[in-house]
């Protein structure tokens, strides 16, 4: 299977537009705007693992598209929105990394998932080869979202975007068991609870989102 | 019989480009106004504002020297050879051997570089200013058009328009994340050469944030025809380019008869519709952006493009 056939294309194409959507939240300040980024982000994934699922002819990645579909495209997002109009938080996040130097940052580690990705995959088909190199990208720039927010709902939504690259680098090999699947969605509706817990707590105590301050409470000095 | 033809083409082309581009900025603006609920003015007025401005005699800055006089013809010309490059409803016109995109990107530096020079000449403040901006801008957003030439380049084995369109219309290349990148990159340029929203407002005077209209503040009578309509021709060229690229699909082949180019105009004016009502849509839907912030804007496209073309290194083993 190679380019120009409809199953690989279409696959390609979904993946591609997840990276995209995770240089679009290296991109976006408004918070708002992460969210919405994040939530196609997750819709992707959930289109792609459907396709994936017609394509292998497997079932169960019918419901891993399933519950991507509800939980990381409508619900999560949905939480985060109200989670953000509750604590009542507007306008651009404080980045600790310029957008420029974010950008460049991002590209680089792109090129890096490129280089490391494509020698391990070297003896699986072209699919596998560009797909694991795409996950591998996404991961790495779900981390550098981390890295360059500042605020902690920035930093939720980019441990939201690592674990979209990680299922979606599952759903592109062969047989992924459906018991693995199912507890990394389960572990994401707990991270996610536990999220909006730790929001609520660092609002209240600090003030803020901004979790410079937690390294004042931790007793670093910088 | 061919070379008739591809004459023919050309010339039909060209006449299509030139009297449609003020009617694509009169649908534009009308599709604007309809969505913000307006009633708008009929998509024939910016062929009236021409003909009205045509009509009146030019006013000169009396600091103003040669280049005022000159600064019009030379982009609306510039801009002319760029339209006959592009290809509309038909491929294999007869121009199309030297359609090159860095031909045209040179095409389009060369309008630019008229258009600062003319909004220097007077030395007006707010002239000079838009230059400036205009200059910073364009720093970005050609290395990031030639950065999408380069991914086209790699995947049609050419950076010929026309040979490009006619290899991304078979579809055995596919859908590739690189195009999706270059995509993504040649919208942001296209919204920035042609001073739309997130960039600029064409619809405004606002002098803290204008660029395209300031450089032009000083033009009267036939020249400022002359630049309007030198910004519609670039507007529709642009258009085009996106859908001889990217929708390549309908497009009638080199050496099809009456019938093929029916077809062929008729794809064009679907496309061209479609994404006249993209742009309004884009347009209404969110704001423009401060000036400060555009070169980041234009840095993402242009590290966009370097991200398509370095997958497409890799992919195909140069690298």
């Amino acid at each position: 299977m190679g380019f120009g056939h409809i199953p690989f294309d279409v696959s390609h194409a979904l993946a591609g537009g997840m990276l995209l959507m995770s240089f679009v939240l290296l991109y976006q300040r408004r918070v708002p705007g992460l969210i919405a980024a994040l939530a196609t982000q997750g819709g992707l994934l959930g289109l792609a693992a459907l396709w994936q699922g017609w394509a292998q002819g497997a079932a169960g990645l019918y419901l891993t598209g399933l519950i991507a579909l509800v939980a990381k495209a409508v619900l999560i997002p949905w939480a985060l929105s109200t989670l953000v109009r509750r604590l009542g938080m507007h306008g651009s996040v404080q980045t600790a990394l310029g957008i420029g130097p974010s950008m460049i940052a991002g590209v680089g580690l792109a090129a890096l998932a490129l280089v490391v990705a494509l020698p391990v995959a070297a003896g699986g088909s072209a699919l596998a080869q560009e797909d694991l190199a795409v996950a591998l990208s996404v991961v790495l720039l779900g981390m550098l979202v981390m890295i360059a927010r500042r605020n902690a709902i920035g930093q939720v939504v980019g441990l939201m975007s690592m674990e979209n690259g990680l299922i979606l680098a599952a759903v592109g090999v062969q047989g992924l068991p459906l018991l693995i699947e199912l507890s990394t969605a389960a572990l994401l509706l707990v991270l996610a609870l536990v999220a909006g817990v730790f929001l609520t707590g660092i609002r209240e105590r600090f003030d803020s989102l901004d979790v410079a301050f937690l390294e004042d409470h931790r007793g670093e000095r910088r | 019989m061919a070379a008739f033809a591809a004459l023919l083409t050309q010339i039909l082309h060209l006449a299509l480009l030139l009297v449609l581009a003020p009617l694509l900025v009169g649908v534009v603006r009308w599709l604007k106004a309809r969505l913000l609920g307006r009633r708008g003015a009929s998509p024939l007025q910016p062929w009236r504002d021409m003909r009205k401005l045509l009509l009146k005699r030019p006013i000169i800055a009396e600091s103003a020297s040669v280049v005022t006089l000159a600064a019009p013809y030379v982009a609306v010309a510039a801009t002319v050879v760029a339209a006959l490059l592009v290809p509309s409803f038909t491929r294999g016109m007869a121009l199309a051997p030297v359609a090159d995109l860095l031909v045209l990107a040179g095409c389009l530096a060369l309008a630019r570089g008229a258009l600062a020079l003319a909004g220097m000449d007077a030395g007006t403040p707010f002239g000079g200013l838009g230059a400036a901006r205009e200059m910073a801008f364009a720093a970005l957003a050609e290395p990031a058009l030639l950065l999408v030439a380069l991914c086209c380049a790699i995947l049609a084995g050419s950076s010929n328009i026309d040979a490009i369109a006619a290899v991304f219309a078979e579809g055995a290349l596919g859908i590739r994340v690189s195009l999706a990148l270059a995509l993504a990159a040649l919208v942001a340029v296209a919204l920035a050469e042609n001073a739309r929203i997130p960039v600029d407002n064409p619809a405004t005077h606002l002098e803290l944030t204008m660029v395209h209209e300031a450089m032009i503040l000083e033009a009267s009578g036939r020249h400022l025809a002359l630049w309007e309509y030198q910004a519609a021709l670039a507007l529709t060229l642009w258009l085009s380019l996106l859908a001889a690229i990217f929708v390549p699909f309908g497009m009638a082949p080199a050496a099809s008869g009456p019938i093929g180019w029916l077809v062929g105009l008729a794809a064009y004016a679907a496309k061209i519709g479609a994404l006249a009502l993209l742009l309004a849509v884009f347009e209404s839907a969110i704001a423009k952006m401060r000036v400060f912030r555009v070169p980041e804007f234009l840095g993402a496209a242009l590290l966009l493009g370097l991200l398509g073309a370095l997958f497409l290194f890799v992919s195909t083993g140069l690298l």
